[in-house]
């Protein structure tokens, strides 16, 4: 699915893909336990904002990704736990489909956190000699928040992908 | 703080073409800069800010990584077998302290 570029179309995904995070939530809980919808999804729904991202993240996303257009999810996939009791130590795995042949490869990916005091937690590059456009390694959220990837093609393609965590204690060392 | 530790893990011998995984993890504080002592001091950034990894003077992956990669950095990326030769993993930090170390892989 491609979507064209702005602001405008960006904020309206993050919003929807956070009400459709917490309806989600909400819905797998009320199962659980029998129509009570936990305290956590309940104050996330009265308070949206750690789903309002920071301005670091807006320069950084609008520096990254300039006019290109995004194509949403697609061969990209972002792995994050939902709930991370400790936000100092949260692991991700980020994949891409690609033949990383000489002419088709994936040259880069940046993780993007929307809530960190530094909105950009690593850049990945990879050649065709890496074979595979996968990465993992563990990453701090200082609060419950989206993170963002986008993927960057030698065809100059970039995919994006967002995933909500839920954080119990804080990383990032603030305060 | 000067990086210490390096541990990485490949197979001891591959197949031309194979696709193999690389791990690489390394003792560091990654000290983000935004946290302050007990008298309100900001503590200094002190990270380990590029991790690089060549198989015989080629380029396989190459990590810059900033204050929201967690202490002891870990790394899990991937290779494509073009033969027989040696990897060289390397990390630099905000010091300008680099730790290298290099790894021969066989081929069957």
């Amino acid at each position: 699915m491609r979507q064209p570029p702005g602001r405008v179309d960006r904020r309206t995904l993050l919003i929807a893909t956070f009400a459709g995070a917490v309806a989600g939530t909400a819905t797998v809980r009320s199962a659980l336990a029998g129509g009570v919808v936990s305290d956590r999804a309940a104050a996330a729904l009265a308070d949206p904002a750690p789903l309002t991202p920071t301005s670091r993240f807006e320069t950084a996303f609008a520096d990254i990704v300039g006019n290109a257009t995004l194509v949403e999810g697609g061969d990209l996939s972002l792995e994050l736990p939902e709930e991370a009791e400790n936000g100092n130590i949260v692991p991700y795995r980020i994949g891409v489909e690609s033949p990383m042949s000489p002419d088709d490869y994936v040259a880069r990916i940046h993780l993007l956190s929307t809530q960190n005091p530094q909105a950009r937690v690593a850049t990945f590059h990879f050649t065709p000699l890496s074979g595979q456009a996968a990465v993992q390694g563990r990453m701090r959220l200082a609060k419950t928040q989206e993170v963002v990837a986008v993927a960057v093609t030698s065809t100059n393609i970039h995919f994006v992908a967002r995933r909500l965590v839920h954080v119990g204690i804080g990383g990032c060392g603030e305060g | 703080m000067t990086p210490s530790k390096p541990r990485v893990r490949l197979p001891e011998s591959a197949a031309v073409g194979e696709v193999i995984e690389i791990r690489a993890l390394i003792t560091h504080v990654m000290e983000t800069g935004n946290r302050t002592d007990g008298e309100g001091r900001r503590v200094a950034r002190n990270i380990i800010h590029t991790v690089t990894a060549h198989f015989e003077g080629d380029e396989v992956f190459k990590a810059e990584l900033g204050p929201g990669i967690s202490a002891n950095p870990f790394l899990a990326f991937h290779m494509r077998v073009p033969g027989p030769g040696e990897l060289r993993v390397a990390w630099h930090d905000d010091d300008g302290g680099i730790t290298i170390e290099r790894y021969t892989l066989k081929v069957e």
